[in-house]
C-alpha cells in the first residue's frame, strides 16, 4: 500500500466577516516533499497555515495527518504532532541570549545545560552557525532566523512551515538556508514553503500550490513552469512588463557624488569610504549589495540625515548640497525614501494626510506663516491615494492600518508626486507583493522618463536588473565601479558583493544554480 | 573620627538603606515585567500603616510584617487593575496611587496616632547584638537581614529560573511572549503584587523599626528615591545593592548636615545645606543615566516594553 500523505487538506474553508479567506482548498504534502504555497498578499496563504499550525480553526473541511483525520486545537498540539513553524516576523527577545530565546519557545522544561547540548547537536547536524550565548540584538537577520529554525528543529518536526523565510535574507544566506531545507527533506521532513519569490521556488520546491483570492488555482511542478507562468496564475492575469517610453535618451549628469566619506556611527556602523558616482537625468542607478554593507549610511548621507562636512561631495546640477539638512535638500529638489516604512518613512499612528505633511509640506505649499494648511494636505494625500491605487479608507486612515504594500505605495507616491529632481529610494519593494511592486517599478520608470535622476538601493538583484540602467555594488562601505545593466554578469556582481558579512566560512560566490534562477 | 562614630554611622546608613533596598527590589521586578509603577511612595505608606495596625492589634510584629506586605500588595492591585485591565496610562496611574496611598494611610492612621507597638526582638543573642563592635553585624532588625537575603534571591530568580526568564521575556517583548503562549497580563499582575508587597515591607520598616509609632507621611519621599535607585542601578540586582548603600550614604550626609549631632566631625559636610545632600540621589541618577546612555546602551538593561500598555492584536 502506498504511504499516505504527510498532510492532506480537503475542502478547507475559512470565513471572516466580509471575506472568504479560504474557499474549498484541497492539496496534499507528501513525506520528504518541499511544497511551495504561492500567492499574492491576501490570497489566503497565512490563514491556511495558521489553521495547519492550530492558531485558527477551519469552518469546514478536513485535515488528515499521515492518513488519520485530526483536528489541531492549538499550536502546542501542532508541535506535539511534529509540525514546526518559522514565522516571517520573528518572535524574538532582543536583549536576551540565543539560548534564552530558544528555551522560551520550548514546551518542555529542559535544564539550560541539556538544552545547550541539544542546540549544539542540531546546529552541527545541519551546519547552522550560532553562538548560544550571544545577545540577539547583536545578530544579523539571517542569524536571527537561524534561531527560529533551530527552535523548530529541536522538536524533530515531520512538517516544517516556512512563512516567507527569504524576504529578509541575502542571496548567500538564502543559499545556506536551501542547503538546510534540502537536507531536512532528504531525511523525510516535509516542508511547506510560503513565498512569492518565484525563482527560489523553481530552485527549491518539488510541487507548488497556487492560491488566489482564497481559492486554489493550480497545483503544478515548478520545474515545468516558468516564473512568468506562475506569476500570471498568482495574479490571475497577464503580468505587466515595465513600460518604457520610446527613444529614451539620458541627459547630462544631475546627481554627482564625489569622494563622499562618512565615519561610522557607533560600534556596529559602517563607514562610507570615498564614494563617487553620478546619475544622469532620466537614469535609474541601482546599488546592489549584501545587507549591512553601508546601504543605510549611504541613504542617510544622500537624504541629508547625515550631512557631510564637504559641501561639494554631493551636487545636484552643480549646486553643492552635501552640507545641507534633509529639509534644505528637499527644497533643492531631492526626495528620499528610507528602507524602514514604519517609524522612518512614515509615523505609524499618524494619518496619511499628516504623514504627507512630513515630507511634502515645503514643496507642495502646505505651510504658510508657520501654520499647516490641513486641507491642502488632505487633498494631496487623496491625490496620492488615487494616483497610486492605495487601498485605504481615505487621507484620514492611520498609516499602520495599511498593509505593507499599500503603505509603501503611499510613501513612494508621496515622494514621486512632488516631482523631485533626484529621488533616492532604499528597498522600494521590500515585503511588497508582485502587483504593488510592479506599480512601484512603473512609477519609478515614469518619473525617470520626466528627466529625474533616480538612485535605487536594493538587496533584490532581480529588481535592480529589471529596473536600472546602471548598477554598482556596495561592499564594506566601498562602492564598485558602475556598470551598465545591459551585459552585466551575475557571477561578477556576486563576487563584488563578497562573502556573508561577518562569516568567513560563507560561500564567496553565488552558486550557478541560484545565479541561473535570476 | 572615633570608632564609635564610625560604627554609629554605619548602623545608621544600613538603617536608611533597608527600606529603599526593599522597595527598590520590588520595583525592579515590576519594571522587569515591563510595568512602571510610580506608586511606590503610596504603597510604602500603605504598608507602613497596615503593618502598624496589625501589630497594634495582634501585638505580634511578625504578623505585622505579613500585614504590611499584604497592605502594599493590595494597594498595588488597584494600580494593576487600572493599568492591565483598563489599559490606563501607567505614569498617571502610578502618581495617583502615590497620592491615594498617602491620603488613605493618613486617614487610617488618625486613630492610631500616638500609640506605640511592640518591636522585633533581636534574632541573635544579646552577647552579639548588644556588643559595641559585633552589633555592626548582629545588631539589626530581622528586616535588614531579610532585605539583604532578597538581593541574591532576586538576582538568582531573574537569571537562573524559568519563571524569571519568562518575566524578563514579558518585559522585553510582550507581543512575542504572548505569541509563544505566555500570559503577559498574568505575569504582570504577579510582578506588580510582588513590587507592592516589597514596598509595603519597606514602608513598615519606618513604622515598626525606625520608630515604633505612626506618623503621617513618615516615609518622607523614600519611595521616590527607590524609583530613582532602580534607574541608577541600570535594572541590575548587584548594582541595585551598591546603589542602595550609596544612596543610604547620601541620605546619611543629609541627616548629618541637618543634625549637627556629632560636633565638628565632618565640617565639610555640615558647611553645605542639607537640601543639597537631599537632592544628591536624584542628581546621581541623572549622572548615571547620562553615563549609561553615552556608552551606547551597553550598561543598561532597561526592559524594552517598560511603561507600554499591552494590547494584544487578534
Amino acid at each position: 500500500m502506498q504511504t499516505p500523505p504527510r498532510l492532506d487538506l480537503s475542502g478547507i474553508t475559512k470565513r471572516f466577516p466580509g471575506v472568504l479567506a479560504n474557499d474549498q482548498v484541497s492539496f496534499a504534502v507528501q513525506p520528504g516533499e518541499i511544497h511551495a504555497l504561492l500567492g499574492e498578499n491576501g490570497a489566503g496563504k497565512s490563514t491556511l497555515v495558521k489553521m495547519i499550525y492550530g492558531i485558527m480553526q477551519p469552518d469546514a473541511g478536513e485535515i488528515a495527518w499521515n492518513g488519520a483525520r485530526i483536528t489541531i486545537a492549538n499550536p502546542k498540539a501542532a508541535r506535539k504532532l511534529g509540525i514546526g513553524m518559522v514565522f516571517q516576523h520573528f518572535s524574538l527577545f532582543e536583549a536576551m541570549t540565543v539560548l534564552e530565546n530558544i528555551a522560551l519557545g520550548m514546551d518542555a522544561k529542559i535544564p539550560a545545560r541539556d538544552l545547550e547540548a541539544k542546540i549544539v547537536a542540531v546546529m552541527q547536524q545541519y551546519g547552522l552557525k550560532l553562538e548560544p550565548h550571544r545577545i540577539v540584538s547583536t545578530l544579523s537577520v539571517g542569524e536571527r532566523q537561524r534561531i527560529e529554525i533551530v527552535r523548530a528543529l529541536l522538536l524533530n518536526p515531520n512538517l516544517l512551515i516556512m512563512d516567507e523565510p527569504t524576504s529578509v535574507l541575502t542571496p548567500q544566506e538564502v543559499e545556506q538556508l536551501f542547503v538546510v531545507l534540502r537536507q531536512l527533506a532528504k531525511e523525510g521532513c516535509s516542508i511547506l514553503y510560503i513565498s512569492h519569490k518565484l525563482h527560489e521556488i523553481k530552485a527549491l520546491c518539488d510541487t507548488a500550490t497556487i492560491l488566489r483570492g482564497g481559492k486554489l488555482v493550480d497545483t503544478c511542478d515548478p520545474a515545468k513552469e516558468t516564473s512568468r507562468s506562475m506569476a500570471e496564475k498568482m495574479i490571475g492575469g497577464s503580468l505587466k512588463d515595465i513600460q518604457r517610453g520610446e527613444g529614451r535618451a539620458l541627459g547630462t549628469a544631475k546627481l554627482t557624488v564625489q569622494n563622499l566619506s562618512i565615519p561610522k556611527d557607533g560600534p556596529f556602523g559602517i563607514a562610507l569610504k570615498d564614494i563617487s558616482f553620478s546619475v544622469k537625468a532620466g537614469e535609474i542607478f541601482g546599488i546592489a549589495g549584501v545587507a549591512g554593507n553601508g546601504q543605510n549610511a549611504l541613504l542617510l548621507a544622500l537624504s541629508g540625515e547625515t550631512p557631510s562636512l564637504k559641501p561639494d561631495a554631493i551636487q545636484i546640477d552643480g549646486s553643492k548640497i552635501a552640507a545641507l539638512t534633509a529639509k534644505q535638500r528637499r527644497l533643492a529638489g531631492m526626495a528620499s525614501v528610507p528602507e524602514e516604512r514604519n517609524g522612518h518613512a512614515a509615523v505609524p499612528d499618524f494619518s496619511l494626510s499628516d504623514n504627507a505633511i512630513l515630507t511634502a509640506r515645503d514643496r507642495m505649499g502646505m505651510v504658510s506663516g508657520g501654520m499647516v494648511n490641513a486641507r491642502s494636505a488632505r487633498t494631496y494625500a487623496g491625490e496620492v491615494i488615487a494616483a497610486f491605487s492605495v487601498k485605504a479608507t481615505g487621507p484620514g486612515a492611520m498609516a499602520d492600518s495599511l498593509s505593507g504594500g499599500n503603505l509603501q505605495k503611499f510613501i513612494m507616491g508621496r515622494e514621486i508626486m512632488q516631482k523631485p529632481q533626484v529621488l533616492v529610494v532604499s528597498q522600494p519593494t521590500w515585503g511588497v507583493d508582485a502587483g504593488a511592486a510592479a506599480a512601484i517599478h512603473q512609477a519609478l520608470v515614469d518619473l525617470a522618463a520626466t528627466g529625474s535622476a533616480i538612485v535605487v538601493i536594493s538587496q533584490d538583484l532581480d529588481e535592480l536588473l529589471s529596473l536600472c540602467d546602471t548598477l554598482a555594488v556596495i561592499n564594506e562601505g566601498n562602492l564598485s565601479k558602475p556598470m551598465p545593466v545591459a551585459g552585466a554578469n551575475i557571477e561578477e556582481i556576486g563576487l563584488l558583493m563578497g562573502g556573508v558579512h561577518g562569516d568567513p566560512n560563507a560561500p564567496t560566490h553565488i552558486s550557478s544554480e541560484v545565479a541561473h534562477a535570476y | 573620627m572615633s570608632p564609635e562614630f564610625v560604627i554609629a554611622s554605619i548602623v545608621t546608613i544600613i538603617g536608611l538603606t533597608t527600606p529603599i533596598l526593599l522597595a527598590g527590589l520590588g520595583e525592579l521586578i515590576t519594571e522587569k515585567s515591563g510595568v512602571l509603577n510610580l506608586g511606590v511612595e503610596g504603597m510604602m505608606l500603605m504598608g507602613a500603616i497596615s503593618g502598624f495596625v496589625i501589630t497594634a492589634l495582634t501585638f505580634n510584629p511578625w504578623l505585622g510584617v505579613i500585614g504590611a506586605a499584604a497592605g502594599g500588595a493590595l494597594s498595588s492591585m488597584l494600580f494593576a487593575v487600572l493599568v492591565l485591565q483598563l489599559n490606563s496610562n501607567q505614569v498617571a496611574t502610578g502618581l495617583a496611587l502615590s497620592i491615594f496611598g498617602t491620603g488613605l494611610s493618613s486617614l487610617i492612621g488618625v486613630s492610631f496616632t500616638g500609640r506605640i507597638v511592640p518591636q522585633f526582638g533581636s534574632i541573635f543573642p544579646d552577647a552579639l547584638a548588644k556588643d559595641p563592635i559585633l552589633k555592626l553585624f548582629f545588631g539589626y532588625s530581622p528586616l535588614v537581614y531579610f532585605a539583604l537575603a532578597m538581593v541574591p534571591l532576586t538576582a538568582w530568580f531573574l537569571k537562573s529560573t524559568r519563571a524569571g526568564l519568562i518575566l524578563r521575556a514579558v518585559g522585553e517583548n510582550d507581543h512575542s511572549a504572548h505569541s509563544i503562549g505566555y500570559s503577559v497580563t498574568g505575569v504582570r499582575y504577579a510582578a506588580i503584587a510582588f513590587g507592592g508587597a516589597m514596598a509595603g515591607i519597606g514602608g513598615a520598616y519606618f513604622s515598626m523599626v525606625i520608630t515604633p509609632m505612626w506618623a503621617e507621611k513618615m516615609t518622607a519621599g523614600r519611595g521616590w528615591i527607590a524609583l530613582a535607585l532602580v534607574v541608577f542601578a541600570g535594572w541590575r540586582t548587584g548594582r541595585l545593592l551598591a546603589g542602595a548603600y550609596f544612596f543610604g550614604f547620601l541620605m546619611w550626609l543629609e541627616l548629618f548636615a541637618k543634625a549637627n549631632g556629632f560636633g565638628n566631625s565632618l565640617p565639610f559636610v555640615q558647611a553645605i545645606p542639607s537640601q543639597f545632600w537631599a537632592a544628591m540621589p536624584y542628581v546621581m541618577t541623572v549622572v548615571a543615566l547620562t553615563l549609561i546612555s553615552s556608552r551606547g546602551n551597553v550598561g543598561a538593561s532597561a526592559p524594552a516594553c517598560l511603561g507600554k500598555p499591552f494590547l494584544p492584536s487578534t
